[in-house]
C-alpha cells in the first residue's frame, strides 16, 4: 500500500496561446482544489468523499466548463451532466440533463446513494433533486458572459464547439484557436473555452473513487449526452484504480476509455501509467482526449494525445504537480 | 473467409435473450433468416432481411419493438407516473460508431432513431425532450404515447404500486412467487429488453438494444441498454447485448468485459462471456448473447431463464428460455 494519491483535472485540449494570466488562474484553482482534497486526505475522509469535495468546488467555480461556467446548448441554456463512482464496491451514481442543480456531482452522489437506479435525467433528475433537497439555483447563475459570447460565435460559425476548440470541418485538430478566425475582445476563442472537471483519489485505506462533471458541448443539441456521467466511458472506479476522462465525448465512449484503463490493468496486468498510455495511444481512434487515473497502491498517472490538459496531482510521500502542457 | 451466423437476443422477465442467425452467405435476397421468438408458443417464422448486418440488427429489434409480449416500444413497461421512456442503441463493430437514445415517448421505434443519431448527428446519444425534437426533425414515425401502454403494463404497475418496489423483472402478472426474487435491494433490472446480435459472412458485427425499462421506475431513470459498454457493445471481435439488472450491467461494463477478455486476454467468445457473467456479476442478475467475428455464438445467464434464440450459417438454430439440462 503506497498511501492516498489524489489527480484532479479541468479539461484536456488548451489553445497554446492561451494567454499566461489565464494559465495562472487554472494553474491557481487546481492547486486551490488539490490542497482541498489533501486536507480532506489527511483526515481520513473515504476517497469518494473527497472526489465528491473536490468537484464541488470546481463546479462552483466558472473557471472551468461544469456547474457555474458550463457550456450553453443551442438554446443558450445549461444542460449539465455528472457521475461518480465508488471503486469500493463498484457503485455509481449519475446525471444527465440538470438544469438548476448547483452541484451536479452531489446529485449523482445522491442517486448512487439513495435511490434504486444508477442514473436518473432530464426533468426526472431535477424532481429527484428537488425531493433530496439539494440546492437550486437559477439557470441564469450557471451562465457566463465569456460563454454567451462563445456560444454567439459558435452559432456565427454554425459549428458545434467541443470544449475548447471549434471544429469547423473536421474534428482532427485539437487546438483549431490557431487557424481559427474567430476572435472575441481580440483574442482567440479558444481561450474562452471551457473544460470539463474532474478528480480521483485512492485514500489511505486503498479505496479508488472517480467523480467528473461537464456542461458539455458548446451551441450542443439539448439533449445531448457526452461521456461525462458514463460509467465506462468518462468515470470508472474499480478496486484497482479510478479514472476520470475529458476530451471529444464521443471518441471516450466508443473507446470505452475509463474502464479500458481498469481492464489492460485488470487482464493485460499493466501498470497504471502504462495502463494510461496504452488506452491514450490505442483507443482513441482519431479522438482527442486526456484521462487522469489512481491506482489502490497510491500511484498517479496521467495522459493526453492533445496540446494540453489542465491537470494537478499529489501524493501522500510529498510530491505535488500542477501542469497544463506537456 | 469465415461462415458467420447472426443472432438476435431478445430478454424478457426472468432475463430472457433470443438468437438469430444468418443460414446463408451472399448478399442479396433471402440472405438471412431470424427466428421469431413467439412467447408460449415457441413458432420460429423465418425472414428475410438485407444483407447490410447492421440493418439486421436494427431490423430485428424493430421487429421486437412491435411485438407487444416484450417491454421495448409498444408493450414497453410504465414509470411510476404510469407513462413509457423507451431507450436503445445499436453499435457498429468495425467502425465502432454507435447511437443511442433515452427517454423517447411517441416514437414508434427507438432503435430507428438511436440508428438516426449514429448517422445523422456528430452526437453519440440524445435524451429526452431533445431526441423527440430530432425524432420529429427527422421525420420518423411517431404515435401517441398511448400507444405503447399496453392493460397488461397498466396491470404490472399497479401491482408493482402496491408492493411498493421498483419492479425488476418483466414479470407475468398475477405469479406470486416471483414477488420474492423481485425484491433485490437497489436492484433495478429490465426485464422485455429485447436485443439482437449479428455477424455476416465477411466478419462484420454489430449489435442493437432495445427497453422500456423497469416497471415502476423512477422518471428519468436511465439503464444499461443505452450505454455503450454496458448493456450494447460490438467491436471487431465480438458483439454483445446483454440484459437483466440495469445496475448490476452498468457497474460490471458486462458487454466491453467481454470484448475487453477477448482482446487483452485471450480469451474465447465463450470464455469471455461465461467468465462476466459468472464472475464479475451477482446471480440472479444478467444474462447476454453475444457472437464473435469467427462465427461463435453464445447465450450465458445466471438468471432463472432468458428468452433467447440463435441461428448459424451452418445450419444451427436454436430456442431456448431455461437453462440447458
Amino acid at each position: 500500500m503506497g498511501g492516498w494519491a489524489i489527480a484532479v483535472h479541468g479539461g484536456a485540449g488548451v489553445d497554446p496561446n492561451l494567454p499566461q494570466e489565464r494559465q495562472d488562474q487554472a494553474k491557481q484553482l487546481l492547486t486551490r482544489c488539490l490542497n482541498l482534497g489533501i486536507s480532506a486526505l489527511r483526515s481520513s475522509l473515504p476517497a469518494v468523499d473527497v472526489v465528491e469535495l473536490v468537484v464541488r468546488e470546481l463546479e462552483t467555480d466558472p473557471f472551468f466548463n461544469s456547474g457555474r461556467g458550463s457550456a450553453l446548448t443551442e438554446k443558450g441554456t445549461v444542460e449539465m451532466e455528472a457521475s461518480i463512482m465508488d471503486g469500493w464496491g463498484r457503485r455509481c451514481g449519475a446525471v444527465s440533463g440538470i438544469t438548476t442543480v448547483k452541484n451536479p456531482v452531489s446529485l449523482a452522489r445522491l442517486v448512487m446513494d439513495k435511490s434504486p437506479h444508477s442514473y436518473l435525467a432530464f426533468s426526472g433528475a431535477q424532481e429527484f433533486a428537488k425531493q433530496q433537497g439539494v440546492e437550486m439555483v437559477d439557470n441564469e447563475y450557471f451562465i457566463t458572459e465569456d460563454n454567451k459570447g462563445m456560444l454567439m460565435l459558435a452559432k456565427e460559425a454554425n459549428t458545434i464547439m467541443f470544449d475548447y476548440r471549434i471544429p469547423a470541418v473536421g474534428l482532427e485538430t485539437c487546438s483549431l484557436a490557431l487557424e481559427s478566425p474567430l476572435q472575441m475582445n481580440g483574442l482567440p476563442i479558444g481561450v474562452y473555452a471551457p473544460e470539463t472537471v474532474g478528480c480521483v483519489v485512492v485514500d489511505s485505506q486503498g479505496r479508488c473513487a472517480a467523480a467528473t462533471s461537464t456542461g458539455g458541448l458548446m451551441n450542443k443539441m439539448t439533449g445531448r449526452i457526452g461521456d461525462s456521467p458514463l460509467i465506462g466511458a468518462g468515470t470508472y472506479a474499480c478496486n484497482l484504480c479510478g479514472i476520470s476522462c475529458t476530451g471529444e465525448g464521443e471518441a471516450i465512449i466508443r473507446g470505452t476509455l475509463a474502464r479500458d484503463v481498469a481492464a489492460v490493468m485488470e487482464y493485460k496486468g499493466l501498470g497504471l501509467q502504462e495502463a494510461a498510455d496504452f488506452v491514450i495511444k490505442e483507443r482513441l481512434d482519431e479522438g482527442k482526449a486526456g484521462l487522469i487515473a489512481v491506482s489502490n497502491n497510491g500511484e498517479v498517472a496521467y495522459g493526453f494525445n492533445c496540446v494540453g490538459m489542465f491537470r494537478g496531482c499529489a501524493t501522500e510521500d510529498g510530491f505535488m504537480e500542477v501542469g497544463i502542457w506537456e | 473467409m469465415v461462415r458467420t451466423p447472426a443472432r438476435c437476443h431478445m430478454a424478457f422477465h426472468m432475463v430472457p435473450s433470443l438468437t438469430l442467425y444468418r443460414p446463408k452467405t451472399g448478399q442479396t435476397g433471402r440472405t438471412f433468416m431470424a427466428p421469431r421468438f413467439q412467447p408460449l408458443r415457441g413458432s420460429l417464422p423465418l425472414l428475410p432481411v438485407n444483407a447490410q448486418i447492421e440493418r439486421e440488427s436494427a431490423r430485428e429489434v424493430r421487429e421486437l419493438e412491435n411485438n407487444p409480449n416484450f417491454n421495448a416500444g409498444r408493450g414497453s413497461v410504465l414509470t411510476s407516473n404510469g407513462t413509457v421512456e423507451m431507450e436503445a442503441c445499436i453499435m457498429d463493430g468495425n467502425t465502432k460508431k454507435c447511437g443511442a437514445v433515452s427517454g423517447v415517448t411517441t416514437v414508434v421505434n427507438a432503435i430507428s432513431l438511436a440508428r438516426l443519431v449514429m448517422e445523422k448527428t456528430p452526437h453519440i446519444y440524445l435524451g429526452f425532450d431533445g431526441a423527440e425534437a430530432f425524432a420529429r426533425e427527422q421525420g420518423v414515425e411517431t404515435i401517441e404515447t398511448s400507444h405503447f401502454i399496453t392493460p397488461e403494463n397498466v396491470d404490472r404497475l399497479k401491482q408493482a404500486k402496491e408492493a411498493n418496489r421498483v419492479q425488476i423483472d418483466y414479470t407475468p402478472p398475477f405469479q406470486k412467487e416471483v414477488k420474492e426474487e423481485t425484491d433485490i435491494p437497489g436492484g433495478d433490472s429490465q426485464i422485455g429488453t429485447v436485443g439482437c446480435v449479428a455477424v455476416d459472412c465477411h466478419g462484420n458485427l454489430a449489435t442493437a438494444t432495445s427497453t422500456g425499462g423497469l416497471v415502476n421506475k423512477m422518471v428519468g431513470r436511465i439503464g444499461d441498454t443505452p450505454i455503450i459498454g454496458a448493456g450494447t457493445y460490438a467491436n471487431s471481435f465480438c458483439a454483445v447485448s446483454a440484459t437483466g439488472k440495469g445496475e448490476s450491467i452498468i457497474r460490471a461494463t458486462v458487454t466491453r468485459d467481454v470484448a475487453a477478455l477477448m482482446e487483452y486476454k485471450g480469451l474465447s467468445l465463450k470464455d469471455a462471456a461465461a467468465y462476466t457473467i459468472e464472475e464479475c456479476t451477482p446471480r440472479g442478475t444478467a444474462g447476454l448473447i453475444a457472437v464473435s467475428a469467427t462465427g461463435e455464438v453464445t447465450m450465458p445467464f445466471n438468471t432463472t431463464g432468458m428468452f433467447r434464440a440463435c441461428a448459424t450459417e451452418d445450419g444451427h438454430t436454436e430456442v431456448a428460455i431455461w437453462p440447458y439440462a
